[in-house]
Parts: C-alpha cells; structure tokens; sequence
C-alpha cells in the first residue's frame, strides 16, 4: 500500500536524478497556484519564503502573535552540514552514516542521502542571508564536535543557534510579505483540513483574537507544525506547542508514522515542584566537563560538598568506562532513571542526580569554566536559586524531541495527495534517535530545498483547478465539523481545568511511555488513557465562549488531541517488540543491560492508520539498506 | 509565601479604547519562592478559572527567555527588576514574604492592549518588513568560507541579532520609541558584509515605518538598553543614527 516514491537508482543518484526528472511549471502558471503553510518555524518559514521567491502565492498561519516566536527559535546547540571545512575526514557519506547508525537503522536511507547531501547548501544559503555564525580569528567560519562524532561539522551562533537561523529565515518570510507573495495570518490555528475529491484543498482555523472561524483554500497545503513533546505536559517544549495540526490530518487519513520514538534528554533542570509548567534544557555540552554522580549509601541526606569522594558513586564512568559521562543520550538517560528508581536520587524531590564541576574547576580554574558555560551556569542560577561553581548541579532527562510523525514519501507527501509534512512533524530522517545538530538541519532542508523541488510534480497537475472553491460543500462540512467540537468542548459543565488533565496524561505517558517500556506498562497506560478520555469529555471545566480570544478554549482542543495521540503512541511502543535507539523495552535487552535490536521483525516504519476511537490499523514500510550495513552499538 | 498582585485587567471587546481597563487585587497566600513568575500567574488563573471567572490574558511561549513572548510591566520596569532577563525568567524567590506587586501591559499606543495583559506587537514585523532583511532568494549562494569575516566584526553582529523582539525596549521609552529594535536590526546587517548592497536605503526604511506605525523619537534617555532583556547596546542606536544620515547622501 505505502509507497515512498524512492527513485530506482543508486542511492548516491536519487536526488539529483530526482530533480532532473520531475515536472516543472512556469512562472506565469505558479501564480495562479495557492499554497497554504501551517507553522512558522524553521521549516514553515523556510518553505513559505522559497515557495513565495518561486512564484507561488502563499498563506502563512501561527498561533503565536509573530512568525519569529516559533519554538526553533529556542534551540541553541547548532547545525551539522557535511563541509570538511576542518579538513577531518567529513563527507556526504559519513554524515549520512552516522544519521542511520544515530537512529539506530530506523530511518529511511533514501532521505538520510538527501539531508546530508543538502546539509552544505543550508549553510551557504544563511550566511547569505546574514546569519552571524561563529567564527575565527581568520575570519572562517567556526566548528564543533557535537553529540559524540568524531569530526567537527557543527555549526553555531553561541548558544543561540535555532534563534539566528530562524530569524534568518522569518526575515525571508517578511520580505515576501511586503512583495505581496505571503499573507501572513499570526493568532491564528488550523483545527481542520478541508478535502475535495480526496485531496488537501484548505483548512479551517480559527482567529485566535476573535474566535472567529475562517476557510481557506489552496492548491496544496504543508504542515510545518513541529513535534508533540507536550503529549508528556513537562518538556523542553514552548507552552504552545501542539499535534492538533498533524492529528487532524491523521484523523482524516494521512498515517502517523513511528509516534513512539521520543528523544529525551539527560540534562535538564529537575522539577521543583506539582507547579512546574515547563523544563529547561541545559546543553549537552556540560557533560564534557562534568561528572555525574550519585551518593553510593542510600537515603544520604547530607549535602553534596558533605559527601566525600569514596562515597559517591560515579555511575557513568563506572558503568561506561570508555565514553564515561559522555555516553548517548538515551543511554545516560536510562541510567539516571535507574539509579533513581533504585532511591539514589538527589535533592527535594529525589528525581535527580549531580553533574559535579569541582575536578574541572580545579584542573582548568574558574576562567575557562565560565567562557565555556558561563551563560548555562547563569541561567541555571537563575532557575534553581544555587551555584554551580560552588554546588554541583541537579540533572534529570526530560523530553526534548519527537522523532515520529506524519508518514511522508520521498517528496514530503502524505498519504493524503495535496497534503505535505515538514521538519520535526513527519517522520523520515531521524529513525529511533535524533543526531544532536540534526533538527535544525533537517528543518531547513525540508523547507528551503527539498519542497520547493518536489511540489511541482504534484502542482503541475493542478494548473487548471479553480481557485474559487470556497464554497464548495466540503468546506462547509469541515467548518460545522470545528463549531461542533468547540460548542461541545465549551457546554461541558465541567469541574476540572484543562491543565490538570494536561498533567495527569503527562503523569501516565511518562510512567510507561517514557525512558522504558514494557507491555503490561503500556497496557495499563492504555487503559488509564481511554478513561482519561472520557473523564475529560465529561467534566473538563472551560470558561468564557467560543466567539472570543479564549487561551483555555484553544488548549482545551490541544489538550483532548494530545489524550488520543497519547494513545496511539503506547499502542505504536506495545507493537514495537524490540528494544532501539530510544524506544527502550525492558523485555528486549541484551545480557548487559543494553538495548536488543530485532532486525528481522522489525527493521520496518509502523505507519499506523486511524480507524475508528482506540482503534488503529499498522501499514510497515519495510526498510532496506543498500549503503549502511546493520550493527549494534556499545558503549562499555 | 504570601504576595498581593494588582493586575490589570482589560476587556477584549472595548481593547479599542484603553481608558476602560482597571487594576484588580488578588491575594495569593500558598506560593512557593521557586515558582516562575508566570508560574504564580498560571495559579492564579487555575484559581480564577475554578471559581467561574475569567483567567487573566497574557502572551507566553518558550518560558526560557528566547521567543520574545512575554512581556509584563512589573512594579513600574518591563520585565521585573532582574538585569537581562525576560518575565517569564522570574522567580519569587526574588520577592520578600507579604510584598505587594504591580502588573500592567506594555503601555504604547503603537502596541494596542488586546486583552488584559496582551498587547498587538505586529507592528514590529511591519518594521522588519520594511527593510529587516537581505534580499536573496534561495539557491544563489556561494560557498559559505568564500567571504572571511573578521571574527570581532561577526561577533558585534552577533550581539546586536540577538534582539528578541519583545518590545521592552518600548515600553520603557517615555516616548514610546522603537529605535532600540530598529538600531539592533539595522546594525546586525550594516556590520555584515551580505548585508551592504541594501545598506543605504534599510536605515531610511525601516526608521519611516516605525515613524508611520506610531512610535516616538527617540531622545537620548536610554531607558531602552536599561530594561533591555538581551542587553542590546546603545551604541546600536549611534550606528543606525549614522546609517540613517548615509541613506539621505
């Protein structure tokens, strides 16, 4: 059934075969051509200011009041890209290779081949357009080692990175808007997709000032509305970010691909109390210097300076002595949970554990620690009240990033024709892990250079069709569809507030879909979900109307599409009988505690289709590898 | 911890006219000093929303101080008291027990009150439109290393990019200025060489579309970069004052 329209010819020639071969449309026919794009990140912005440049006539909705608040805005490591500038061995290939091992052989190779075949071109096109990266003193531009690679091919702006490359391409976005190329539409949110004769034609949103609903039509329509680590309702995600957009579109038939895989992050900063909106992540990077620790006596309340040294246990580099504090993310997620559960954990709430500069300081002194990590060291002062330089720091994962998503083919198309996926919201590159410095990269490449080559095929075909279809009845159907659920949601004579739904769906997911996995988790999870569901259609508690700007309104529907996608994701981790990448099933493991890869059974994508409530249809794409050869991954 | 928040709350549907609005006192008696300031706020509203009255309207997002969201005028300073930091960066622990706390919106007639604490900053990407950007499509780049730039040179640039767009710089200003946001985006490109082609006329357009948007002049009192929560130099405004000079040349 899926097909992923990969070009039959080697894997080295499929893009540029590719381009050479797809339909074209001329300039005067693009601007009879209407494309609608759903979020405004580094995807979304990218797509709509390339498409705009082309010819196309464009539409651009957020919710938030400004295009540049998306939340690529926030991310700070950087942006890997295949160039050599540091002459260390890079190519196309082992940036490629090091993606699908990353992922743990979870990913599709064709995409893989693009994204690092692009990667270098990302970065030539934002120093044009005046991204202030990192530098030497020579005027080159700069690189870092990130996540454990053994070349330098990341490329930074400080810690800030996700902030200039997005406003790179929210500069691009604005330009177009004053060429009369893009209406921009922000407050806004999409709560529906409109199809005619099976294909995306428009959407349904909502102005979020007004509360007014609105329909709009277009040729094709892109979703470029990022990852749904909310589902988890603590993450390092912005308070905004949402499914609704995929979801909808899932629940009109386009497949969600892979909603399990889950990054989450070893080092953020631990909850402090039931309160807590949100987490922040502190980079990676401190675990370079860092030694992370536990005290070895359980129940030790003494202060950590109170512990001395034969008393602390050094888990990490006990357990992982080759990389030590630098092990995979997951893995040294995984091991912060254990010795947590295991009651070792630090501080009030007991879910943490130290990251401890005092051997750094004293090797390096003061000086260098605070060019390194000054600003992180700050803003961990800031939220905490305590000071790392005196203090070892608290650590715990929390959720950073969805590898899952919409199901899309090799031109970003889902199965649903006319309706594309972009960026963190479909599925493709990243497998059952995330690369560090991958997500900016896979961002703009989706959208400065992948769609604008790949929708023409589909658009070509389209030249003739009538832009006056808004009154079409399908709208019409659509838009009653919206009012409905929102009069729904609105009359429920409730008394509790979205939020502590919010909280308690984030409670489940993170007890049994989160850093382990195993089937009677996961079934219970699935129970305790379904319950939620109907609990919340029941008695969720919302105040003011429809018919005006309503905060709790529009996260109300967030929050009753996160309950089912919430669902879907125990149902995809359940099916999943393996252990991979970050998908961790207690039942799959090898003898030494490490994750167990089953490569024959499931070496495949779960693109799950929607059926009915609860009730899901599994379509695998099966994954071949032509270049990368399968291997398991050790770090002891 | 016990404090006393006035609020002021504003109705969406007279958000016209900015007379109508009023301060409302809540008491909050079971705050914890490591809750977020916006966390406190979230409480409250919880509060509010249980007890059948509307929460209280504001702008957030990303909570770590990037996204330029957030934006509350505390006790009479945008942003609260702490240096270089945005609303949503507070913590109580920097209030004493029993301390009374003012919150009002941006007050700008460029920025009209939407509702309650959430003001229409759109006019801020009209600026950015006007000239905030360097005009080159996709796909004509060259090599990224062809062009050295001196590492001083990307790094000043570097400083004055990382303006968030949140508008304190207005706020703060008597006259209601713009000139903080426009000097960051105009020096960050000026002190670029991708971005010299456009340079003579960015200056001139973009400080006109803050003019016709209904900012005021900027005279010198540098509350801007007082109140600045990414600490954007004043000396920005020095360059975009002589940039705008070159346009007219």
């Amino acid at each position: 059934m899926l097909n992923s329209k990969i070009p039959a010819v080697p894997l080295a020639e499929q893009w540029h075969t590719y381009q050479e071969t797809t339909r074209l449309i001329s300039p005067a026919n693009k601007r009879r051509l209407e494309i609608i794009v759903i979020g405004t990140g580094l995807a979304g912005a990218s797509a709509a200011a390339t498409l705009a440049e082309q010819g196309y006539q464009i539409k651009a909705f957020c919710f938030q009041d400004s295009p540049r608040r998306a939340h690529s805005i926030a991310a700070q490591g950087g942006i890997n890209a295949a160039k050599n500038y540091q002459n260390d061995g890079d190519s196309i290939q082992r940036l490629f290779f090091d993606t699908i091992k990353g992922g743990d052989y979870r990913s599709r190779e064709a995409n893989v081949y693009r994204l690092a075949t692009i990667s270098s071109k990302i970065i030539d096109h934002c120093v044009a357009q005046g991204v202030p990266f990192a530098r030497e003193y020579g005027g080159m531009l700069s690189n870092r080692s990130f996540g454990g690679t053994q070349v330098q091919r990341t490329f930074y702006a400080a810690g800030q990175t996700g902030q200039q490359l997005l406003l790179g391409a929210y500069q691009a976005l604005e330009r177009q808007v004053a060429l009369g190329k893009i209406t921009m539409y922000p407050r806004h949110e999409m709560l529906e997709i409109v199809q005619v004769d099976g294909e995306a034609r428009g959407i349904i949103a909502r102005n979020l000032v007004t509360g007014e609903l609105e329909r709009h039509a277009a040729h094709a329509v892109l979703l470029c509305s990022g990852g749904y680590s909310n589902v988890f309702y603590l993450s390092t995600n912005a308070m905004g970010s949402n499914v609704s957009a995929t979801w909808k579109a899932h629940k009109q038939g386009a497949l969600f691909a892979n909603p399990c895989f889950t990054q989450i992050h070893p080092t953020c900063i631990p909850v402090a109390g039931e309160y807590q909106s949100k987490l922040t992540l502190m980079s990676e990077s401190l675990r370079n210097d860092g030694r992370v620790w536990v005290p070895k006596a359980l129940g030790d309340s003494r202060p950590a300076n109170g512990i001395p040294e034969a008393e602390r246990d050094y888990f990490l580099e006990r357990r992982y002595p080759a990389y030590g504090n630098l092990v995979p993310r997951d893995i040294a997620s995984r091991a912060v949970k254990e010795v947590c559960d295991a009651g070792y954990g630090v501080g009030s709430s007991q879910r943490a554990v130290y990251l401890d500069y005092a051997d750094a300081l004293q090797k390096h002194g003061r000086e260098v620690l605070a060019n390194k990590y000054g600003n992180l060291f700050a803003m961990y002062t800031q939220i905490t009240g305590e000071d790392p330089y005196t203090v070892p720091m608290r650590i715990y994962p929390a959720v950073h990033y969805t590898m899952g998503g919409l199901w899309v083919d090799y031109e970003l198309m889902t199965t649903i024709p006319g309706l594309y996926c972009l960026g963190e919201a479909n599925f493709s590159e990243h497998g059952a892990n995330r690369l560090g410095a991958s997500a900016l990269m896979q961002g703009l490449a989706d959208g400065y250079f992948v769609i604008p080559a790949t929708i023409s095929n589909y658009l070509s075909k389209h030249i003739g069709s009538s832009q006056a279809i808004i009154d079409h009845p399908a709208f019409a159907q659509a838009e009653t569809v919206v009012k409905d659920r929102l009069d729904q949601l609105i009359q429920i004579p409730g008394s509790q507030t979205v939020t502590s739904f919010h909280q308690r769906l984030g409670k489940i997911m993170w007890a049994h879909c989160g850093i382990v996995r195993n089937a009677d988790g996961l079934k219970t999870a699935i129970q305790q979900l379904q319950d939620l569901q109907a609990e919340f259609w029941q008695d969720v508690k919302i105040p003011g109307t429809v018919q005006s700007l309503n905060p709790e309104l529009d996260n109300a529907q967030r929050v009753a599409d996160f309950l089912e996608l919430g669902e879907l994701m125990c149902v995809d981790a359940l099916h999943r009988q393996e252990s991979c990448g970050c998908h961790f099933r207690t039942e799959f493991q090898t003898d030494q505690g490490e994750a167990q890869r089953r490569d024959a059974e499931y070496a495949h994508v779960a693109a799950w289709e929607y059926q009915q409530d609860h009730q899901w249809q599994c379509h695998p794409e099966a994954l071949t590898f032509e270049l990368a050869k399968f291997s398991q991954r050790s770090y002891k | 911890m016990k404090l006393t928040l006035r609020i002021w709350r504003q109705s969406a549907v007279q958000a016209k006219d900015q007379r109508v609005g009023k301060f409302v006192t809540y008491s909050l008696n079971d705050l914890s000093p490591d809750m977020s300031f916006l966390e406190m706020i979230d409480h409250l509203n919880q509060s509010l929303i249980l007890a059948g009255e509307e929460p209280v309207a504001f702008d957030h997002d990303c909570r770590e101080g990037i996204c330029g969201s957030c934006a509350m005028y505390i006790n009479g300073r945008p942003h609260g008291a702490d240096q270089g930091s945005t609303t949503c960066q507070l913590y109580l622990r920097s209030y004493r027990n029993g301390d009374t706390i003012t919150i009002e919106p941006w007050r700008s007639n460029a920025f009209p009150v939407i509702k309650d604490l959430m003001v229409d900053r759109s006019a801020f990407d009209r600026i950015i439109q006007a000239g905030g950007y360097v005009s080159v499509n996709t796909g004509n780049a060259v090599d990224a290393n062809s062009m050295p730039i001196a590492k001083q040179q990307a790094d000043a640039a570097f400083a004055a990019a990382m303006c968030i767009g949140c508008g304190a710089c207005v706020a703060a200003c008597k006259n209601s200025s713009a000139m903080l946001f426009v000097a960051a985006k105009v020096s960050h490109l000026a002190l670029l060489p991708q971005g010299q082609p456009e340079r003579q006329q960015r200056a001139v357009k973009m400080v006109m579309q803050m003019d016709k948007e209904g900012f005021g002049s900027c005279s010198n009192t540098a509350s801007c970069a007082a109140v600045c929560p990414k600490e954007i130099s004043l000396s920005t405004i020095s360059q975009l004052n002589h940039e705008y000079l070159q346009g007219f040349k």
